[in-house]
């Protein structure tokens, strides 16, 4: 009951009766990006022809935000955890080219490849994790550095292995029913995998106790470590998610397309990065929530897909998300420095 | 006389060549205070990190109501019932009170399969701790906790510590960074922990601060004990003085004088 009252931001869910509760309201992360979705999404309803808001125009944007809500998710965990992970960038095609050359070059049954894919992305996050835990490293340098290897090491392997940069799959009938198909002709399926992602991870920052923990690490490390807070542990396992998810994306993308490029993915690391901050999520941690993610996530998509419902050219849209971006952060930290000096009922005395 | 709830017998500590704790015996039983006094880089903190579980001890025992204990962790001297406050008193200022109270130990409920965390216990009970503290102007566990006065924060840190069972609390400087006012209300919650019959290691470098709770006193000088003795029995000068290593300087002073004295008023040369 809790979670579903909480579930809607917008609508303020004092105790019965009270109304109007200003102080939940503005103390919630998503406050501050869920009037931006609605300010972008009213934007381009008034600006963009009558598609915008037909089916086909909510899958366009529906499309964008699923890939990179997937993978902006856990880099927004990261955040409110106090860390960076841009190696997602390689994470991507690295994903997608595993299940392409295990499955598609070499003729492994699709679950092979597909664990294998995956497989890579926990490794990549263990790899990231550990050298930020036991090196004193940032985690923006460490995850620059596999960043790099990964894309090194991805473009070299499948050049030396099949000779070529693009590998083609065929993924069976029951795998793209699954991972990679578009519903009703326009929708991805992995918007489900959205959806469902964003409820499991909303169960477990606003709902366990593995959530308060991560609140904590990036709020202040080393009290939460002298609480008793497997920090480490729990730092490693985020980099995992991380990773893990971005070659979930890339596994899924080959799977609908049929084949798997070693280039792209880059434009992930600054869009995760662009729609978690729009998200109200705090930079250097310790702030956040799924929901606000979810919203930024959203709020993203729409700008970057209804533009092309416009008048406008196309060529302006970088322009509206740089300044959408800059107007998100600002306005989060009034939302925050608000949440910090309001007190409810009495006020200053 | 029961034993004491926490007792250090010999304890050195030494980082590699360097020895950081020498021959500390220390011992603070229930509804006493004892300030642990000293200068910058005394080894006060390397010492509450031994008594809190973060180092041990390179030799000499730990002993807890009468019986040897070993802590090879934080967590296990929580366990124990020592709990640490830090200066800044562990709590984070975008969390709420509620949360802020019971971090790592949150209150679950059960909902359909899962455990969910308990918001509505977490703040009734935070807020109401606090409230017992003397804190009564929170009085909603939603507040972030960024939004309250340092002394408060504090507050919060040793209602949480008392909370969950602490029998022995370590405050490390928790009025160093606090104004005159803050400073009185943290000491008047030392008082109620003491109360309640808590064992308080306070650490400070405050004399007006320490003589105003403490029962029991210790001035760490390079890691060693350089006096330990109860209240009453020394003035403030004298706390002071010995914090500040009063005798040597007063040595060089007597030193510098009789030099100018057999030298026509020069001071005398630097020595290397």
């Amino acid at each position: 009951m809790a979670s579903q009252s909480a579930v809607k931001p917008a609508k303020p869910t004092g105790a019965a009766g009270t109304g109007f509760d200003f102080g939940s309201l503005i103390r919630r992360p998503e406050t501050g990006a869920f009037l931006g979705l609605v300010f972008v999404f009213i934007f381009f309803a008034i600006f963009g022809n009558v598609n915008f808001v037909r089916p086909a125009g909510a899958a366009s944007y529906l499309n964008v935000a699923a890939n990179i809500g997937i993978v902006a998710l856990p880099i927004g965990l990261l955040m409110i955890a106090g860390e960076l992970d841009i190696s997602i960038g390689a994470m991507i095609p690295a994903g997608a080219m595993t299940v392409a050359i295990v499955s598609g070059h070499f003729g492994a049954p699709i679950l092979v490849g597909m664990l294998a894919s995956l497989a890579f992305g926990v490794l990549v996050g263990l790899i990231n994790g550990f050298l930020t835990v036991r090196t004193a490293v940032p985690s923006l340098i460490v995850t620059l550095g596999t960043l790099f290897a990964v894309q090194g090491l991805v473009l070299g392997l499948s050049v030396a292995l099949t000779g070529t940069t693009s590998v083609a799959l065929t993924a069976p009938d029951w795998v793209k029913f699954f991972f990679g198909r578009f519903i009703a002709n326009s929708f991805q399926v992995i918007i489900f995998w959205w959806l469902l992602l964003a409820a499991v991870y909303y169960f477990v920052i606003h709902m366990s106790r593995f959530g308060n923990w991560i609140f904590a690490m990036g709020g202040d490390k080393e009290s939460a470590r002298n609480v008793g807070i497997p920090t480490d542990r729990l730092t490693i396992m985020l980099f995992v998610a991380s990773s893990t998810s971005a070659a979930f994306v890339g596994m899924c993308q080959t799977i609908l397309y049929n084949s798997a490029q070693v280039s792209g993915g880059m434009s992930f690391i600054f869009n995760s990065i662009v729609t978690v901050v729009v998200g109200g999520v705090l930079l250097t941690g310790g702030f956040g929530s799924v929901i606000g993610i979810f919203f930024g996530t959203l709020t993203f998509a729409i700008v970057n897909q209804g533009i092309y419902f416009t008048q406008f050219d196309a060529n302006w849209s970088s322009l509206i998300i740089g300044i959408l971006l800059l107007l998100a952060v600002l306005m989060n930290n009034t939302f925050r420095k608000m949440a910090l000096t309001y007190s409810p009922k009495k006020g200053k005395k | 006389m029961a034993a004491p709830i926490l007792e250090l017998r010999n304890v050195n500590k030494s980082f590699g060549p360097i020895d950081v704790l020498h021959d500390i015996s220390l011992k603070v039983g229930a509804g006493e205070v004892l300030c642990l006094l000293g200068d910058n880089g005394a080894g006060k903190s390397t010492l509450i990190k031994t008594l809190s579980g973060v180092h041990q001890p390179t030799s000499g025992t730990v002993l807890m109501d009468g019986k040897e204990v070993a802590f090879n962790n934080p967590r296990e001297a929580q366990e124990m019932g020592i709990a640490t406050v830090h200066q800044f008193g562990g709590t984070f200022p975008l969390m709420s009170v509620g949360r802020c109270f019971f971090i790592g130990n949150e209150p679950t409920r059960k909902w359909g399969p899962f455990r969910v965390y308990d918001r509505a216990k977490a703040n009734e009970i935070a807020v109401k701790n606090v409230q017992d503290f003397g804190i009564t102007r929170i009085d909603d566990g939603d507040r972030l906790v960024g939004g309250m006065s340092g002394g408060e924060r504090q507050s919060l840190a040793i209602a949480r510590a008392v909370y969950f069972g602490a029998r022995v609390l370590i405050l490390d400087e928790p009025t160093a960074a606090l104004g005159v006012k803050q400073a009185s209300h943290v000491l008047r919650i030392v008082l109620e922990a003491r109360k309640r019959g808590l064992a308080v290691i306070f650490i400070t470098h405050q004399v007006t601060h320490a003589m105003a709770v403490g029962d029991h006193f210790a001035v760490l000088i390079r890691g060693a004990l350089a006096a330990n003795f109860m209240k009453g029995e020394k003035s403030r000068e004298e706390i002071t003085d010995l914090m500040a290593g009063g005798e040597a300087l007063a040595d060089l002073g007597a030193e510098v004088e009789s030099y100018m004295e057999s030298h026509d008023g020069h001071p005398p040369p630097a020595q290397p």
